[in-house]
C-alpha cells in the first residue's frame, strides 16, 4: 500500500461510534448547536442504518420507566440497578438515565417505530423495565433522525477511529481524534473542541463457543471491538470497574435473547432432571445477602445457580419453552387463531433480533411449542450498557451526583473535553438501547454547552500526527518487508495476521482470565501468568501484517481489544474478592467483602511511562 | 454463520453506484470480485449473520448457510423486506414451512423532522437539566428531580 492521502476536517464536536448512543448524541447535539452555528460531525466504521449492536434489530425496549402512566418512578430503577449490580453502580447516572429515557422512547414511536400496545392504549410490557416492540428497522429509523439532524455532509462513513488527539499546549485536554478510510487509502485528522466517544463495548476478547466458521456468531456484535475503551485509555482518561465483565445466558449456539421467554412467557428454566436450578440453589443466595437475598435475583448469581448445577451433574439446561407454549395455548383455548398469534410472537422475537436463532430452530427441526432449547452461559464480554458496569469514569449531572462525582459538564471523562456515552460509560448499568441513547443525548448536549463556555481551537501537534500515521500504516510495511521469505503467505516468520492474533488473545484469556475454558475462575497466579504472556504478545503484535485495507482494520480491531484484556486484568487484580460470582471467580478470594471492596476501582494509564495506576474510589449516592 | 452469494442471481448491482451487500455490511465482509462480476463474503467467520446484506439485496442473491461447525444442512430463513413490513419464510431441515409477517415501520421513510423537537436555546436552557423537546416528551409535567438527599453534594 502506498502512503495515504491525509485530510484535516475541523469541527466543533466530534461524535466517534454511530450506535445508539452516538445517533443520540448526534440528535441533540445538532439541536442546541443549530443556533450557535455550531459544526456536528459523527465517524462510523460502518454506516449508520446497520451499525452497533441494533444492526439486526431489536424485539424490546429494555429501558422505559412509564412515568406517564406512573408505572415506575426514576428511584425504582435505581434500586432496581443498584441489587442486580450487587451494590456497585453511580446511582446518579442510573437516575439520570431513568428520569430522560421516556422523552426518547417516544420519539421514536412518534418517528414511526412500531411498539406493541395493551387495549387500554399502554405499551405492553415484557417485564417491569422493558416494552415490546416490531424492531427490525429500530436501527435505521434512529440513524434517519441523526443524519436528518447534523446533515448529510456531516457523517463520515467507513472511517475506523484508531487514536484521540490531545491539545499540545493545553494539558489535558482533547484536540480530535485520527482515523482510517477502510474504503480509500486515506488518514483522517478530526480537529474537535469537544470529543464524544460512543464506539460500543468488546467483543472477541474471549474465546467464544464456536471456534471455526461461527467464531463471529456470538451473542454481542462482533464488530463491536472494544475502541471505546481503547481510545479513552490511551488518552489517559480514568476508567472504573473494568473488572465488571458480562456474561449471560443465552439460547445455544444462536446466542438468542431469553428475556421474552423468561419474563412475559414465564419459561421456566430447568436442568436435564427436570429439576427447577433456581430453586434447588435457593440457599446458594444468603452467601451473597443482602443482593442475594433480594428480588429479582441478580443476574450473576442466576449463572452462579447454574454453574454449580452443572458441577453438581445437572446440565444440559433448557427454557421449557414447549411446556411455556402448551400452557399459553390451554389459557387460549386452543383457539387456532391465537394459537398462531403466539407463535409468531415468539417467532418474532428471534425474526426482529437474531436470526440465527430461528434458522437453528429450524435446521434441528425444532418447534419451540414441542422441544425446549438449550441454554449455556456466553463467554465474557466487556460493555457498560447491559448488566455490567465497565467504562469510563464521567462527571454525573449538577443537581444529583454527590460533589466528588461532579466536575463541571454531565457525561464528561477526566480529561477536558472529552464525553462518553452508551457502553462507553463505566458504573451506570442496565441502559441498554433506549437508556444509552439517552446518555448519548445526555453528552451531547453537555459537549455543546463545553465548547460554548470554552470554545477555543484545539492545538495538534504536527509531528504527533505524523508519527500515529506511520504507525497506524505499519502492518502494510512489514508485510511488504516480510513477504518474500515463505512460499506460504500465512506463515512467515516475520509477520502474523491479523486472524491468528485474534485466536491467540483469546486462547489466553480463555485460559488464565476465567473464560468459558477455565469455567470462569482465576487467581492472582493465574492473572499474573496471563498478563506476563500478553506483554510478550503485544511485542510480537508490532509485526502484524496487512495486505490490504480490510486487513487493516482487523491490526487495529485486534490491538484495541489487547488494551480493554490489559485493563480488565488489572482491575481483576486489583479487586481482591468475589463480587459477581457466575461472572468470574477469584478462587483465593471466594468471598464477597462489603468492608473493604464495597468501591469503585478505578485505573489511569500513563502514556508517558507506560504504566498503570489503580485506586478505591469511595462509593456515594444520593438515594435510600 | 456465512452468508453466501448465488452466482446465477448476484449481477453486481451493476445498475447502481456502488454493490448494495458491500455498502452495508456493518463489518465490511462482502465484497465484488472484480473479475467475475459477482459479490461473496470475504471473511466468512466473522458473519454475525445480521441479514443486513440479504435483506438489502436487490437480486434476493444472497443466502445463509448455518455455519458448518455447528448447524445441521438444509433449513433455510428468507426475509423479503418492504418499506413497512418485513416477511420472513422458515425452511426447516425436514421440509416444513412457516411464513411471519411483522410490520417494521408506522411512517414514510424519511420523514423524520428532527427540528420539529427543538426547544428555543438560550444560554439559561442549554445550562438546565432539560433535553431538547423536555417535558412535552416525556408526558409528564416535569423533568423529576431527586427527592431523597442523603449526602447531596457531600453538605
Ligand atoms: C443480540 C442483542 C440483543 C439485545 N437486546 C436488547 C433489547 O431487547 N433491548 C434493548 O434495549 N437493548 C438490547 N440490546 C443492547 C443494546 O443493543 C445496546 O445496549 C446498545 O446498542 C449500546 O449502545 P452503544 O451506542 O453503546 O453501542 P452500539 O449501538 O453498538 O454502537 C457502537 C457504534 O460504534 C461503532 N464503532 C465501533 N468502533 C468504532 C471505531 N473504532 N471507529 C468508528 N466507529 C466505531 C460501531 O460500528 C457502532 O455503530 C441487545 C444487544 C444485542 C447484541
Ligand atoms: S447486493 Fe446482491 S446483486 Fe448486489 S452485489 Fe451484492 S449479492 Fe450481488
Ligand atoms: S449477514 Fe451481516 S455480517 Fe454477515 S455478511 Fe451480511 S451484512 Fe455482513
Amino acid at each position: 500500500m502506498t502512503q495515504p492521502e491525509t485530510e484535516t476536517v475541523e469541527t466543533d464536536v466530534l461524535i466517534l461510534g454511530g450506535g445508539m448512543a452516538g445517533c443520540g448524541a448526534a440528535f441533540e447535539a445538532a439541536q442546541w448547536a443549530k443556533a450557535k452555528g455550531l459544526r456536528v460531525i459523527i465517524v462510523e466504521k460502518a454506516v449508520i442504518e446497520r451499525s452497533g449492536a441494533v444492526a439486526m434489530g431489536l424485539s424490546a425496549i429494555n429501558c422505559y420507566m412509564g412515568m406517564r402512566w406512573n408505572q415506575n418512578k426514576p428511584e425504582d430503577f435505581v434500586h432496581y440497578v443498584r441489587n442486580d449490580l450487587m451494590g456497585l453502580s453511580r446511582e446518579d447516572l442510573v437516575y439520570d438515565i431513568a428520569r430522560h429515557v421516556d422523552s426518547s422512547v417516544h420519539m421514536f414511536e412518534d418517528w414511526g417505530l412500531p411498539i406493541f400496545k395493551n387495549p387500554d392504549g399502554t405499551y405492553k410490557r415484557e417485564g417491569r423495565w422493558q416494552i415490546m416492540i416490531h424492531g427490525e428497522s429500530y436501527k435505521p429509523i434512529v440513524a434517519e433522525a441523526a443524519r436528518s439532524a447534523v446533515g448529510e455532509n456531516n457523517v463520515y462513513e467507513r472511517i475506523f477511529a484508531a487514536r484521540l488527539l490531545l491539545d499540545s499546549k493545553v494539558p489535558n485536554r482533547i484536540a480530535g481524534a485520527i482515523g482510517f478510510s477502510v474504503r480509500d487509502n486515506k488518514i483522517y485528522v478530526f480537529k474537535a473542541k469537544a470529543v464524544i466517544s460512543s464506539a460500543g463495548g468488546a467483543t472477541g476478547v474471549f474465546r467464544p463457543h464456536a471456534h471455526a466458521e461461527g467464531l463471529g456468531r456470538i451473542w454481542y456484535a462482533p464488530w463491536n471491538t472494544g475502541s471505546v475503551y481503547s481510545l479513552m485509555i490511551q488518552a489517559g482518561a480514568r476508567m472504573t470497574q473494568m473488572e465488571h465483565r458480562l456474561v449471560v445466558a443465552r439460547f445455544k449456539d444462536g446466542y438468542g435473547p431469553v428475556g421474552m421467554w423468561f419474563l412475559l412467557f414465564k419459561a421456566l428454566f430447568k436442568n436435564a432432571k427436570g429439576e427447577l436450578v433456581e430453586d434447588k440453589w435457593a440457599n446458594l443466595l444468603n452467601e451473597w445477602a443482602p443482593y442475594g437475598t433480594n428480588k429479582p435475583i441478580p443476574t450473576p448469581l442466576r449463572n452462579h445457580q447454574m454453574l454449580t448445577d452443572f458441577r453438581a451433574g445437572g446440565g444440559p439446561f433448557y427454557l421449557r419453552t414447549d411446556e411455556a407454549l402448551q400452557r399459553m395455548f390451554m389459557e387460549a383455548q386452543n383457539d387456532p387463531k391465537k394459537i398462531r398469534e403466539i407463535e409468531s410472537e415468539a417467532w418474532e422475537d428471534f425474526l426482529d433480533m437474531t436470526m440465527s436463532q430461528a434458522l437453528i430452530w429450524a435446521s434441528d427441526n425444532i418447534d419451540p411449542a414441542k422441544t425446549p432449547t438449550e441454554v449455556v452461559l456466553t463467554e465474557p464480554y466487556l460493555m457498560g450498557s447491559h448488566a455490567s458496569g465497565v467504562g469510563a469514569w464521567v462527571s454525573g449531572p449538577e443537581d444529583v451526583a454527590p460533589k466528588e462525582y461532579f466536575w463541571g459538564y454531565n457525561r464528561m471523562t477526566t480529561v477536558n473535553g472529552l464525553f462518553a456515552a452508551g457502553d462507553g460509560v463505566g458504573g451506570s448499568a442496565h441502559k441498554f438501547s433506549s437508556g444509552s441513547y439517552t446518555e448519548g443525548r445526555l453528552a451531547g448536549k453537555a459537549a455543546v454547552a463545553y465548547v460554548l463556555d470554552q470554545g477555543t481551537s484545539p492545538n495538534i501537534d504536527q509531528d504527533q500526527v505524523e508519527a500515529i500515521k506511520v504507525e497506524l500504516w505499519k502492518p502494510f510495511e512489514n508485510y511488504e518487508k516480510g513477504k518474500g521469505s515463505s512460499t506460504r503467505d500465512d506463515i512467515n516468520p516475520n509477520y502474523i495476521y491479523p486472524k491468528m492474533a485474534l485466536h491467540r488473545l483469546q486462547k489466553i484469556m480463555d485460559e488464565y482470565v476465567a473464560g468459558l475454558g477455565s469455567q470462569f475462575i482465576t487467581t492472582e497466579a493465574m492473572l499474573l501468568k496471563g498478563l506476563e504472556r500478553l506483554q510478550v504478545f503485544k511485542e510480537d503484535l508490532q509485526h502484524l501484517a496487512a495486505r490490504d485495507l480490510h486487513d487493516l482494520l482487523r491490526c487495529w480491531e485486534v490491538w484495541d481489544r489487547v488494551w480493554c484484556s490489559d485493563a480488565h486484568i488489572r482491575h481483576m487484580l486489583f479487586r481482591q474478592e468475589t463480587r459477581w460470582p457466575g461472572y468470574y471467580y477469584r478462587a483465593d478470594y471466594p468471598k464477597m467483602d462489603e468492608q473493604n471492596w464495597k468501591v469503585f476501582t478505578n485505573s489511569r494509564y500513563d502514556a508517558k511511562t507506560g504504566e498503570w495506576h489503580l485506586q478505591k474510589i469511595p462509593f456515594l449516592t444520593n438515594f435510600a | 454463520m456465512p452468508t453466501y452469494v448465488n452466482p446465477n442471481k448476484c449481477d453486481g448491482c451493476k445498475a447502481l453506484d456502488r454493490p448494495a451487500c458491500h455498502h452495508i455490511c456493518p463489518t465490511d465482509l462482502m465484497v465484488l470480485d472484480k473479475a467475475l462480476g459477482k459479490a461473496y463474503n470475504q471473511e466468512p467467520d466473522q458473519c454475525w449473520e445480521c441479514y443486513a446484506c440479504v435483506k438489502v439485496c436487490p437480486q434476493t442473491a444472497i443466502d445463509m448457510r448455518g455455519y458448518a461447525d455447528v448447524v445441521p444442512l438444509g433449513a433455510s430463513l428468507t426475509p423479503l423486506r418492504g418499506t413497512d413490513s418485513i416477511m420472513w419464510t422458515v425452511k426447516f431441515r425436514d421440509g416444513q414451512t412457516k411464513r411471519f409477517k411483522y410490520p417494521i415501520r408506522t411512517t414514510q421513510w424519511g420523514s423524520i423532522d428532527p427540528g420539529k423537537y427543538a426547544l428555543p436555546p438560550t444560554p439559561e436552557d442549554i445550562k438546565s437539566q432539560m433535553l431538547c423537546g423536555e417535558p412535552k416528551w416525556l408526558m409528564v409535567d416535569q423533568l423529576p428531580v431527586i427527592s431523597s438527599k442523603l449526602n447531596k453534594r457531600g453538605e
